[in-house]
């Protein structure tokens, strides 16, 4: 078993329960294999789209065409569904604090950046309209940050509409914690608490009990391995 | 209309707005227009790409608004973020759909528009001038007043066209050109290929006319005007082009035309 596998398997489980609105992975191999997955296991209703601008009515593989399109969604109404609202999205970020709150547009002074990265993209439409989820290839000091740089993304402290999972190279975490902070759901298999604890760079909110990530089932394997991603894309995003 | 013509018309300390989407269906032929040209102090409205990265490296841009500037395949656009890095440019920097309501403004001559994206972020930090309405109906919810992002000049890339500025997009998404188009005082098109206005309909459907003549000035006709970036259908993305765009410095990159 891949930790790849268990960090697709943690994702899907962050859209469980959604039901039929779009599952917006963006972002790399992980979170749009965690999108298709969890369509053909369990929330079979809800709605993908090819990375473009398709719904697609089957669930093709990472990169394939689609056999049947069930929609259009360009940019211009992916834009006016975030305000619509029937719709989750699982984001990267560049920094993230304890209340959940995530920086994608530069690194140190925003009027004369150390390091100017994206800018602020969708996050904070996103955010505040939808249920959104985080997916963290790396979790570390640097990203897990006390207090981020610009908040792209705002956090449970500044009105996030519903801020569900934040998923990571070693744990699940959710927003639990007191005041709506930080907190370790589950360590992945083979990652210890105290390992997760150092890889945070703010206090954690960690209960008496912290399960273990549940490990992929036979067919969740099967299904990344020989239908969603043959090509083996999600091992490259995330560390052995 | 020629490339040069197109960019012979913008003046320094204009606004120009520039459609297509990070790396997809940008109007880069005119874009090549305006860094041939003597042009600067630019304002540059637009879901950004190349065409950001390129008039910042050519020293043309004194602000830029944007809610990204991105090559897509290769996340972070390098001209772009040494401009900001070193300082050598303003920056409105606005959620994507707060970025859409400004141009939706802006086509419709509102002052503003409404909505919840960028609440709470600090997006508010540091735009200092936008403002909040509250509403008048039951709730009083708040809500922030995006401006009418309103240009000189926009420059778009389209698929085909008539003589008489007829825009047809053929690809997946129209992006946000009719919206630029509208917002501009001037609209400029250039088109894969030029086609009589009885032709328009041979290729695609009539919802595929995104551009009406009315919104437009003048249309240039420029095969291969988008590349290196993706102008779908006629041709994809020049991935290995846009590598090279990445990894060779500018004046090198420019000098190889």
């Amino acid at each position: 078993m891949s930790r790849a596998d268990v960090c697709v398997v943690a994702c899907a489980e962050a859209f469980r329960g959604d039901g039929e609105i779009v599952a917006a992975g963006i972002g790399g191999a992980i979170t749009v294999l965690a999108a298709r997955l969890a369509r053909l296991t369990f929330e079979p209703d809800l709605l993908t789209h090819d990375g473009t601008c398709l719904l697609t009515a089957d669930v093709p593989a990472l990169g394939a065409a689609p056999a049947a399109v069930e929609g259009w969604l360009p940019f211009r109404d992916h834009l006016w569904l975030v305000l619509n609202g029937r719709r989750h999205v699982m984001l990267g970020a560049s920094q993230i604090d304890r209340y959940g709150n995530t920086n994608i547009s530069c690194i140190g002074d925003w009027a004369r950046p150390k390091a100017q990265l994206l800018g602020v993209r969708g996050a904070p439409g996103n955010t505040r309209c939808d249920p959104t989820s985080y997916w963290i290839p790396r979790h570390s000091p640097r990203v897990f940050v006390p207090e981020v740089d610009v908040v792209s993304g705002v956090g449970t402290d500044r009105g996030a509409y519903d801020l569900r999972r934040v998923v990571t190279n070693l744990a699940v975490l959710d927003f639990g914690g007191p005041g709506g902070t930080m907190r370790l759901v589950s360590a992945h298999p083979g990652v210890s608490v105290a390992e997760v604890v150092a890889a945070t760079g703010f206090e954690l909110h960690v209960p008496a009990h912290v399960p273990e990530t549940r490990e992929p089932t036979e067919e969740e394997r099967r299904l990344l391995d020989e239908v969603l991603d043959p090509a083996g894309a999600r091992l490259r995003e995330v560390a052995a | 209309m020629t490339v040069a013509e197109v960019a012979a018309t913008v003046e320094s300390g204009m606004t120009v707005g520039i459609g297509g989407w990070g790396s997809r269906r940008k109007p880069m032929a005119l874009v090549h227009g305006l860094l041939r040209s003597p042009v600067r102090d630019l304002t540059i409205v637009s879901y950004g790409g190349a065409d950001v990265g390129m008039l910042c490296a050519a020293k043309k841009v004194r602000r830029v608004v944007a809610p990204f500037v991105t090559l897509d395949s290769i996340p972070l656009e390098p001209h772009f973020r040494a401009a900001r890095q070193a300082g050598e440019i303003e920056f409105t920097e606005y959620d994507e759909g707060m970025f859409m309501f400004g141009l939706l403004a802006g086509a419709h001559r509102l002052p503003f528009l409404p909505t919840r994206a960028g609440l709470g972020s600090d997006v508010l930090r540091i735009n200092p001038e936008l403002r909040t309405v509250r509403s008048p109906y039951a709730g009083g919810e708040e809500l922030i007043a995006v401006p009418a992002l309103t240009m000189d000049v926009a420059l778009v890339h389209v698929n085909r066209a008539d003589r008489r500025g007829n825009a047809q997009y053929l690809g997946p998404d129209p992006y946000f050109d009719d919206l630029y188009a509208k917002a501009a005082t001037r609209c400029y098109v250039s088109c894969e290929r030029l086609v009589d206005t009885a032709d328009l309909l041979k290729e695609g459907p009539v919802q595929s006319l995104l551009i009406s003549r009315s919104m437009v000035t003048g249309v240039v006709e420029a095969p291969g005007g988008a590349s290196f970036t993706s102008c779908e259908p006629d041709y994809g993305r020049d991935e290995e082009l846009q590598r090279r765009y990445v990894e060779t410095p500018w004046e090198e990159f420019h000098e190889q035309g």
